[in-house]
């Protein structure tokens, strides 16, 4: 099995979109173009019970073949890695499946094997966990009700180059916000492997009121296939390519 | 269909398994965690230990390690494995779980508190030893603290349950728990390595002073090393604690050796008898004991130490004299 990248985005957010398209349909067709999408909605405190908007959290993640999670701000550093980590391993139990459809014919899953064969399948996708090489584009919702929650956005996101940082495969990371104050989306840090540098450039303050979800997924969705049409333009010596990027 | 989270049996409930037709009877939740929920229920009249897993792949990867521990043959790591199996409900909705062998025993803190505070270094001890020979099979506990150790009792044995986080040395942690985690405190990464469980381990031990935790605030490793100093119960660890912080012991070997020597070196406190204890431990030291007991390790460089060597140096020297002497004569 040939040693691949994984694709995400992370989408950061607080509530529903209220302009242009519809996110689960960006979702959808971003999955279909290999790029898994996660979402994690944000909490306040003090919220006890979950609000309106955030039932298009889930919603999206299920179209966009990922993970989502709805938390409290404090507990968000260990979900943003936990989201990742288990929509990696989804996708890569994804992988498998549909190697073992191939191999066995019928519709089998993991789950159908009996439990013996099940352990050497996992060992599998853990050592592809482990290897394989990442990139996840984070998507922060930067409307106004999100003012005090970017701070512990920011913790998060360093938090979260730690956690994968200590794998064995490479990883890139890049940061974009929503709205942005032109277009759909601003860009904040392109491509890097490490998030070290984030608290100089992360932003402080929010940046309005709407929340184009949908159009701003679409976007982040196109910094991944405008890589690979680049990469394509220049030709076989794909990785390399990919290293000079650092 | 998959069943996932809260899963709610109550005591009588029959498991029977899908695919080994072993079947047992739940007799009463022991605990819960972010993978799982543990019954205790018995087998034949026997009891066990019974996880239930959110979801089916965590549950084969633990029992993917516990299998792997399991070829540790001359020393038992963990929990043994009893049985793999899927529980099929009737909606026909099924969850994973595997049998382990049942621990019976306290929670570390209620432990200490119930027998004493000198209780702490000897645990602790006992656990090294298992992270050593962990460390040594080129495994990593990862999600080391008070939730997954227990204290059976008697005698009193420190053992690790939920070996979820255990990982491969040179891999990235699988699980972890921010308060006892290094990346957390900003002390290093989330590389499985020795020190990893080390720096976790002396969180355990930290946390037995202050039970409901701490924050971190704006400079952690200030925070932390704050909490070290005025840890008073726990005072007589608090250089070996701070060397594990720093990731400073190559290996669990190195801290144990260092936590036996000053364990030997003086009484164990307790919070009860601390005046007394203390007192004691300064008559004792100056008088040298037998030459046999010392232990060459530095880690209680104590002016005491040196005395002992001085007092050996001086003895063999008065026997060889003696027997230049009688060899004069
Ligand atoms: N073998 C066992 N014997 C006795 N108690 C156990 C055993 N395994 C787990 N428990 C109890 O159940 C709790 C949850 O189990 P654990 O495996 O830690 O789940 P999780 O992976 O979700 O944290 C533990 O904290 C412990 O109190
Ligand atoms: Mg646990």
């Amino acid at each position: 099995m040939n040693k691949g990248t994984l694709k995400q985005i992370l989408l950061i957010t607080d509530g529903c979109s209220n302009q242009g398209e519809d996110p689960a349909a960006v979702a959808t067709l971003a999955y279909q173009q290999g790029v898994t999408v996660n979402v994690i909605g944000i909490l306040e405190d003090q919220q006890s019970e979950q609000p309106e908007g955030l039932e298009e959290v889930e919603e999206i993640a299920m179209s966009g073949g990922g993970v989502s999670q709805i938390v409290y701000a404090k507990s968000l550093s260990q979900t943003v890695q936990m989201v990742t980590k288990q929509a990696m391993t989804q996708t890569l139990q994804g992988v498998v499946n549909q190697e073992l459809q191939q191999i066995l014919g019928a519709k089998q899953e993991i789950e159908d094997l009996p439990p013996e064969k099940r352990g050497e399948i996992m060992e599998v996708v853990e050592d592809l966990g482990e290897t394989c090489d990442l990139e996840v584009l984070v998507l922060v919702d930067t409307s106004a009700s999100m003012h005090n929650k970017l701070p512990t956005v920011r913790d998060s996101l360093f938090d979260l180059s730690l956690s994968l940082n200590a794998r064995m495969g490479k990883n890139r990371f890049s940061i974009y916000t929503f709205p942005g104050k032109r277009k759909e989306m601003d860009k904040i840090m392109d491509w890097t492997p490490k998030l070290d540098s984030i608290s100089s450039v992360f932003p402080k303050l929010t940046s309005g009121g709407i929340t184009p979800t949908g159009p701003a997924l679409r976007e982040a969705m196109q910094q991944f296939t405008k890589k690979r049409s680049l990469r394509n333009l220049i030709g076989r010596e794909d990785t390399d390519v990919e290293e000079s990027g650092y | 269909m998959w069943k996932s989270q809260g899963i709610n049996l109550s005591p009588g409930t029959v498991i029977k398994g899908k695919w080994h037709y072993r079947s047992y009877t739940i007799v009463k939740k022991l605990g819960s965690g972010a993978m799982g929920t543990v019954y205790l229920a018995t087998e034949n009249g026997q009891s066990v230990a019974i996880k239930f897993g959110h979801n089916s792949s965590s549950i084969t990867t633990e029992v993917n390690v516990l299998r792997t521990l399991q070829k540790v043959q001359d020393h038992k790591l963990g929990p043994s494995l009893l049985d793999v199996d899927d529980w099929v409900l009737k909606d026909g909705s099924q969850v994973s779980f595997y049998a382990m062998e049942y621990l019976k025993g306290k929670e570390l803190n209620r432990f200490v508190q119930e027998h004493g505070f000198e209780w702490v270094g000897i645990l602790a001890v006992q656990l090294l030893e298992d992270l050593e020979h962990l460390h040594q099979f080129g495994w990593v506990f990862g999600d080391l603290k008070t939730d997954n150790l227990l204290v059976t009792f008697p005698p009193a044995r420190m053992r690790w349950l939920d070996v979820g986080g255990t990982t491969q040395v040179g891999r990235a942690i699988k699980e972890y728990t921010e308060f006892y985690d290094r990346g957390y405190w900003g002390m290093g990464s989330r590389k499985a390595d020795p020190q990893y469980d080390l720096f976790a381990f002396a969180m355990v031990i930290l946390q037995i002073e202050y039970p409901g935790r701490f924050e971190r605030g704006t400079h952690p490793e200030r925070a932390l090393f704050m909490k070290l100093k005025q840890a008073n119960n726990i005072a007589p660890y608090q250089e070996i604690l701070g060397k594990a912080l720093r990731s400073e012991y190559n290996s669990a070997a190195e801290m144990k050796d260092a936590l036996t020597s000053l364990l030997l070196a003086s009484p164990t406190q307790s919070k009860r008898n601390t005046r007394a204890g203390r007192k004691q431990s300064h008559s004792v030291q100056p008088s040298r004991k037998k030459p046999t007991a010392t232990v060459p390790y530095s880690g209680a460089s104590t002016s005491a130490h040196k005395w002992e060597i001085v007092g050996i140096v001086m003895t063999v020297c008065l026997f060889y004299m003696m027997y230049v002497v009688m060899q004069w004569i």
